[in-house]
């Protein structure tokens, strides 16, 4: 189960402002295995969407890839997504990678009844056949525990945001894809909706067996969701490996300073820390290690060289001169929780 | 202690077109000076049109809010300007609530004349770099003329907090005051709104839908859940979140993933009867969550309201709304 699906290679993206380029995404390299869930945390501007918005070639007309390949393998046939043709591209996206956006209360044309868009979508992605496509959104329907024909008959607005969630959610791997994509797929969803969310789309994972790539700022939907977590921050990926590894044994000073600042559910009260600061500005990024103006760890050599991702256990990367610094700091909050 | 603020009773409906919507149900509510207090729940629930309440941008449709012991629709003059100053408002969305055509220094003088704290100019903004240095916008000489648009979201915020500051009020309610920044820069927000109890004697209402949060915040004091317009369960923070009592503060914690990947993966999730929230033009008739409760009693849960009391013999002093429970029922789940 370790065979590689979609393989990124020292990807950079910029976006044309009228005040100068800005670096949305600086040499990310990063792997997807079939099946897998791969968590991708930061904070807004850190370079998340961007990413994900490249893998089907999505990006708005301001963004040019300056440099990097995007592998994609299907049945052993390996190709780049940049060098796909238009025709080519249209049949990748949704068959072979779907996205899910953000705010599923607008994603619907709200004139249309469900079932006509779920046939307009594949029919613009290739596959014509009615019958199929009736027969495939009822059992999906069927699959994220929604009343089949009720939905299929519904307008958007007759259904609640969660229904409309996992109504989006079915559309989403209409035609089996391999890769789906969730940008933030439950925020501004209630608790008890969210829960129903992540339930159906672990469900759905187990039966159709794809992979998720999923977009979140809420770390907690990443400890439950992901397997693997990679934390971007200023549009580089700056640590890279399992669940276990990341919040248990962050090496990046972000990813810490991340998981410090989340509060837990736990009966006693936590230790928190901020990271202080402002994100930083992404068209005069600043020099070396971008993270350095609000790194505790800083020293003269951050400020100064870029530090490049290195792995320090096998699966677990980590882009930070000092990562020694951290596990020392990991220790010492360890300590402080348990007395 | 006596309370700084108080509801007593207090509902409120809204109209659309011809269908009233009951948003608030006799609500009772003490805010005792200096507590950290929490309101949380979905959204949906009421607790946005509660602090609005709380703070004079709304009238309850019944029902009366008292400010230091007294009904505030009876203040009058002097009495209920300082009212509206002693407390004050701190919105969620500091894109929205900041008018993006003036300068800081414009929004934050503004309450300053207007409640007749400065004389001049030259007072307002050594008051302005004040309230800016108060809120970590630093140096503030940089910030003062600048436009919202030119700022990030945190320093909006920030400014939003000052902005809640300029009438020295002691009640400060925070509505989801930090749910719209970055995930790294939250806790620094939380904490400074959490410093302000001490170092500017301000009681601070936090209102928010994220129960760790709220757990952070209220540590030392105590939380509100509620659901559909009614408090359901009030007690103190470690009592409510260690040992939830009433049906809906155990499903919703039960269902809140953690940022602690062991935890919940192995977390016992509790299943809900109906996964739809009622609509509130359509409430179920007693307990509001009876139609979603696992524990639901037949005849009992769906025909009285229930009201806020302790429970019998449990690990917790909070009040809670669920009549099962006050009556000292053990909860057996629903089998139809």
């Amino acid at each position: 189960m370790n065979d590689v699906i979609l393989q990124v290679e020292n990807l950079s993206i910029v976006y044309k402002s009228p005040r100068g380029e800005v670096k949305a995404t600086t040499n990310v390299s990063l792997q997807l295995r079939r099946g897998e869930t791969l968590a991708l945390i930061g904070e807004s501007g850190s370079g998340k969407t961007t990413l994900s918005l490249s893998f089907i070639r999505m990006l708005p007309n301001s963004a040019k890839i300056t440099q990097g390949k995007i592998l994609y393998t299907r049945d052993g046939v390996t190709r780049d997504v940049l060098q796909l043709s238009d025709k080519d591209i249209r049949r990748f996206r949704w068959s072979d990678c779907a996205m899910v956006f953000q705010g599923a209360q607008n994603a619907f044309n709200p004139v249309l009844r469900v079932r006509q868009q779920f046939a307009d979508t594949a029919i613009a992605h290739g596959q014509t056949d009615r019958e199929w496509i009736k027969k495939r959104t009822l059992e999906l329907f069927k699959l994220v525990r929604l009343d089949p024909e009720r939905v299929f008959e519904a307008y958007p607005h007759e259904l609640s945001g969660g229904m409309r969630q996992r109504t989006l959610l079915a559309l989403g791997v209409l035609l089996d894809p391999q890769i789906v994509i969730l940008d933030e797929p439950t925020t501004a969803l209630d608790i008890l909706t969210q829960r129903a969310i992540i339930d159906v789309l672990k469900e759905m994972q187990k039966r159709l067996n794809f992979s998720i790539i999923f977009i979140s700022h809420d770390l907690a939907l990443a400890a439950e969701m992901a397997d693997r977590v990679a934390t971007m921050y200023a549009g580089e990926i700056v640590e890279q490996g399992t669940v276990d590894d990341i919040f248990y044994r962050p090496l990046h000073p972000y990813t810490l300073g991340l998981i410090r600042s989340v509060p837990k559910l736990k009966r006693e009260q936590d230790e928190l820390m901020s990271i202080p600061g402002e994100p930083p500005n992404l068209i005069k990024p600043p020099s070396g290690c971008k993270f350095h103006p609000r790194c505790q760890f800083a020293t003269e050599k951050c400020k100064v060289d870029p530090p490049m991702l290195v792995e320090y256990e096998p699966g677990h990367s980590a882009a930070c001169w000092h990562t020694d610094k951290v596990v020392e700091a990991r220790a010492a909050f360890a300590a402080q929780d348990k007395v | 202690m006596e309370s700084i603020l108080k509801l007593e009773g207090v509902s409120r409906s809204f109209k659309k077109g011809r269908v009233n919507i009951p948003v608030l149900q006799n609500v009772d509510l003490s805010v005792t000076p200096l507590e950290f207090l929490c309101l949380v729940g979905e959204s949906g629930c009421g607790k946005t049109t509660t602090g609005k309440i709380l703070s004079g941008l709304l009238k309850p449709s019944s029902g009366r809010v008292l400010f230091e012991g007294q009904d505030v629709s009876k203040l009058r003059g002097e009495a209920y300007r300082r009212y509206r100053r002693s407390v004050q408002i701190i919105h969620q969305d500091p894109y929205a609530s900041l008018n993006p055509s003036q300068t800081i220094y414009r929004i934050l003088s503004y309450p300053l004349f207007r409640h007749n704290l400065v004389r001049n100019t030259a007072q307002a903004r050594e008051r302005v770099a004040e309230l800016l240095t108060r809120v970590d916008l630093t140096p503030a000489g940089d910030i003062i003329d600048k436009y919202p648009h030119q700022l990030s979201g945190g320093q909006r915020q920030r400014v939003s907090i000052a902005r809640a500051l300029t009438t020295n009020p002691s009640v400060i309610i925070a509505d989801e005051a930090v749910s719209m920044v970055d995930v790294s820069i939250r806790i620094g927000l939380l904490n400074m709104l959490m410093d302000m109890r001490t170092s500017l004697n301000v009681t601070i209402v936090f209102i928010t839908h994220d129960l760790a949060l709220a757990k952070y915040f209220a540590w030392d004091g105590r939380i509100a859940v509620m659901y559909l317009g009614r408090i359901v369960e009030i007690g103190h923070t470690p009592d409510v979140i260690g040992e939830p009592q009433h049906p809906y503060t155990r499903v919703l914690l039960s269902a809140i993933p953690e940022a602690d990947p062991e935890k919940t993966r192995s977390k016992q999730h509790i299943a809900l009867r109906s996964e739809d929230i009622p609509r509130l033009t359509e409430l179920p008739p007693g307990c509001a969550f009876h139609p979603r409760c696992p524990w639901f009693i037949e005849g009992v849960c769906d025909v009285e309201v229930p009201r806020l009391e302790l429970v019998p013999n449990a690990a917790s002093d909070a009040e809670v709304a669920c009549i099962p429970l006050t009556r000292g029922e053990p909860l057996t789940l629903y089998t139809p």
